[in-house]
C-alpha cells in the first residue's frame, strides 16, 4: 500500500469515526434537551393549583420509609469500617487521635450524601420508574390525561419534590448513624480517649461540612427522581419495557450521582472560598 | 339528520412528515346517537380518537366539538374541556392501587371538589350500580377482578362526571363471545340510560357494530370510506365494505353456532 493509499484510507476511517461520533453526540444532546424540558415542566407544575399535598406526603413517606432501615445498616458499617481502616493507617504516623475527625469529614462531605444517593436511587428511584412504567403500558397515564388530570403534575412533580425534601433527612440519618459506628470502634474496640475523640471532631468539623453534604444529597434526590420518573414515564413495549426502564433509570441515576458529586464538590469549594474572601 | 356533536373536517396528520396517517379525514358524528367506527387494522382509528380527545394535534384541518374548535385550544383549556368526555379503554386502564369505588371517586375528587365526600361516594356507588357491578365487589382492587368486572368499573369511572360524549376504544377486542355480548349490551343500555349522550365505539367487530349502531363509519387509509346506517353497509357496492361485511357475517354465523346469540337489536 502506497503512502497515498494509506493516507486516503486513514482519512476515510477518520471521517467515518467523526460522523459516528457526531451522530452519537446529537442523540445525546437531544436526550439532554428532552429530559431538561420534562424536568422544568414538572418542577413548574409543583406550584400549580391544585397543590398535590396528599401525594407529596405519601411519596415522602414512601421514599423515606423504604430506605431508612437500609440506610442505617449501611451507615453503621461504613462508619465502623472507615474508623478501623483509618486507625490502622494513622497509628503508623502516631496520629490515631485524628481518626474520629477524619471519619467525620469523609462521611459528612462525601460518603454520606453519595452512599445515601446510591442506595435511595436504587430503591426508591427504581420503584418510581417501575410504577410509572406500569402505569404507562397499562394506559393508566392516558386515562389520567383523558380525565383532564395532568399526569406530570399528578405523578411526577410530587415524586421529584418528595425526593428533594427527603434526601437531606436520610443523609442526616446516615451521617449520625455512621458516627455512632465510628464511635463504637474508636472508643469501645480501640479504647481511644473519648473526651479527646469528641474534642477533635469539634475542632475540625465546621457546620459548612455538614451542610454541603446535605445540599448534595438534595441535589442527588433531584437528579435520580428526574431520571427515574422520566424513564418510567416514557416506557415503551409492555412488561418487558418496564423492566428495562427501571434498570436503565437506576443505572443512569447511579452514574450521574457519582459524576455530579465531583462537579458539585468543586463548585461548593469555589463558593466557600469566595465567601471567605468576601467576609475577610 | 340530527345535530352534529363532533365535526372533523379535512384533517391530515403525519408523524414523520412523509406518511399521512389521516389523509383528508372528514366525519360528522351526530349528537345523541351511537356511532361505530370500523376499519381494518392500521387505518387510523385510534389516531382519529386521539384527535377527537385533543391528545394529538392535526397537521392540518379542523375538529369542532359542540361547535368549539379544539385544535387551537391551549393545554389548560383542553384539560377543562375533557371533562365533557368519558372514555372506556380496551383493558379498562383502572388505577391498580385503588379499589373499584376509589377508581370511580377519582374523577369526582379531581373535578367536583366542592361536593362533600358523602355525596361523592353516593354518586360513585350509583355509577357502579348503573354499570352493573355487584355491591360486594366495590372494595376490590383491579387485580382481584375479572376482565368483565374491570370493564364495568371502567365504564362507571367514565360515567362519573356525566359526560356528554362517551368513547369506547375497542371495547370487545380480545374478549370471548359471552363477554363481548355483555359489553355490547352494556354500551347500548348505558346509552339508553342517559338520553342525549353521544357514544363513539371503535371496533373491529362488524357484527357488534350492526347490533348497537345507529351509524357506522368505515375508515380506510386515513379517510372516511362510507358513513351510513347498518343497512347501508349491507347493501353497499364498495369492494372493501363488501369484504368487511363478509367477514362480519362469517363471525356472526360462528358465534351463533357457539352461543345462539340473537341478531336483533333488542
Ligand atoms: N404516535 C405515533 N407515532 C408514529 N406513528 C403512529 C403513532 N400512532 C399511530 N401511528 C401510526 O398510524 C397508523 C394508524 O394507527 P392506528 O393506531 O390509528 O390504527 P388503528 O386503525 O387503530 O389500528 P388497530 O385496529 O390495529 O388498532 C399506524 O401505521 C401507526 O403505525
Ligand atoms: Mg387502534
Amino acid at each position: 500500500m502506497s503512502y497515498l493509499e494509506a493516507r486516503t484510507r486513514f482519512n476515510q476511517v477518520f471521517d467515518l469515526a467523526f460522523i459516528w461520533l457526531f451522530a452519537r453526540l446529537r442523540v445525546f444532546v437531544n436526550q439532554v434537551g428532552e429530559i431538561t424540558g420534562f424536568a422544568s415542566k414538572s418542577i413548574r407544575l409543583i406550584f400549580r393549583q391544585p397543590l398535590r399535598i396528599q401525594e407529596l406526603i405519601s411519596h415522602m413517606e414512601f421514599v423515606g420509609n423504604q430506605s431508612v432501615t437500609i440506610i442505617c445498616l449501611s451507615a453503621v458499617f461504613t462508619g465502623m469500617a472507615l474508623a478501623f481502616q483509618l486507625f490502622l493507617g494513622f497509628k503508623q504516623l502516631n496520629a490515631s487521635g485524628m481518626v474520629g475527625s477524619i471519619v467525620a469529614l469523609a462521611i459528612f462531605r462525601e460518603l454520606g450524601p453519595v452512599l445515601t444517593g446510591l442506595i435511595v436511587a436504587a430503591r426508591a428511584g427504581g420503584a418510581m420508574a417501575a410504577r410509572l412504567g406500569t402505569m404507562r403500558v397499562t394506559e393508566q397515564i392516558d386515562a389520567l390525561e383523558v380525565m383532564g388530570v395532568d399526569p406530570l403534575q399528578y405523578l411526577v412533580s410530587p415524586r421529584i419534590l418528595a425526593s428533594v425534601l427527603v434526601m437531606p433527612l436520610l443523609c442526616g440519618v446516615f451521617d449520625f448513624i455512621s458516627m455512632i459506628g465510628s464511635w463504637m470502634i474508636c472508643i469501645h474496640l480501640l479504647e481511644m480517649d473519648e473526651a479527646q475523640y469528641w474534642e477533635r471532631i469539634n475542632v475540625w468539623i465546621k457546620p459548612s461540612d455538614i451542610f454541603q453534604g446535605l445540599f448534595k444529597a438534595a441535589l442527588f434526590g433531584l437528579f435520580f427522581s428526574i431520571i427515574c420518573t422520566h424513564r418510567g414515564y416514557n416506557t415503551k413495549g409492555g412488561a418487558a419495557g418496564v423492566g428495562s426502564s427501571t434498570n436503565r433509570g437506576v443505572v443512569l441515576s447511579m452514574v450521574m450521582i457519582i459524576i455530579i458529586d465531583f462537579f458539585a464538590t468543586n463548585i461548593i469549594k469555589i463558593f466557600l472560598d469566595w465567601k471567605e474572601v468576601l467576609l475577610r | 339528520m340530527n345535530e352534529i356533536a363532533i365535526d372533523v373536517s379535512d384533517v391530515r396528520k403525519t408523524f414523520d412528515g412523509k406518511d399521512f396517517v389521516l389523509n383528508g379525514m372528514s366525519l360528522q358524528i351526530p349528537k345523541g346517537e351511537i356511532t361505530v367506527i370500523i376499519g381494518f387494522s392500521g387505518t387510523g382509528k385510534s389516531v382519529l380518537l386521539k384527535h377527537i380527545l385533543g391528545l394529538l394535534k392535526p397537521t392540518s384541518g379542523s375538529i369542532k366539538v359542540f361547535g368549539q374548535e379544539i385544535t387551537t385550544m391551549t393545554a389548560d383549556q383542553l384539560t377543562k374541556f375533557r371533562q365533557r368526555y368519558g372514555m372506556l379503554f380496551q383493558y379498562a386502564a383502572l388505577f391498580d392501587d385503588m379499589t373499584a369505588l376509589e377508581n370511580v371517586l377519582f374523577p369526582l375528587r379531581e373535578h367536583r371538589r366542592e361536593l362533600p365526600r358523602s355525596q361523592m361516594v353516593e354518586i360513585a356507588m350509583r355509577r357502579l350500580h348503573d354499570a352493573g357491578l355487584d355491591e360486594k365487589h366495590y372494595g376490590k382492587i383491579p387485580s382481584e377482578m375479572s376482565g368483565g368486572m374491570r370493564k364495568r368499573v371502567g365504564l362507571a369511572r367514565a360515567l362519573a362526571l356525566d359526560p356528554e360524549i362517551l368513547i369506547y376504544d375497542e371495547p370487545t377486542t380480545g374478549l370471548d363471545p359471552v363477554l363481548t355480548e355483555m359489553v355490547d349490551n352494556l354500551i347500548a343500555s348505558t346509552h339508553n340510560l342517559k338520553k342525549g349522550t353521544t357514544s363513539i365505539v371503535v371496533s373491529h367487530d362488524l357484527y357488534a357494530a350492526f347490533r348497537i349502531a345507529d351509524n357506522v363509519a368505515m375508515l380506510d387509509a386515513g379517510k372516511l370510506l362510507l358513513f351510513g346506517t347498518p343497512e347501508d353497509f349491507l347493501h353497499s357496492d364498495i369492494e372493501l365494505v363488501k369484504r368487511f361485511v363478509a367477514k362480519g357475517v362469517h363471525r356472526k354465523i360462528e358465534s351463533q353456532a357457539h352461543e345462539k346469540i340473537e341478531v336483533s337489536r333488542e
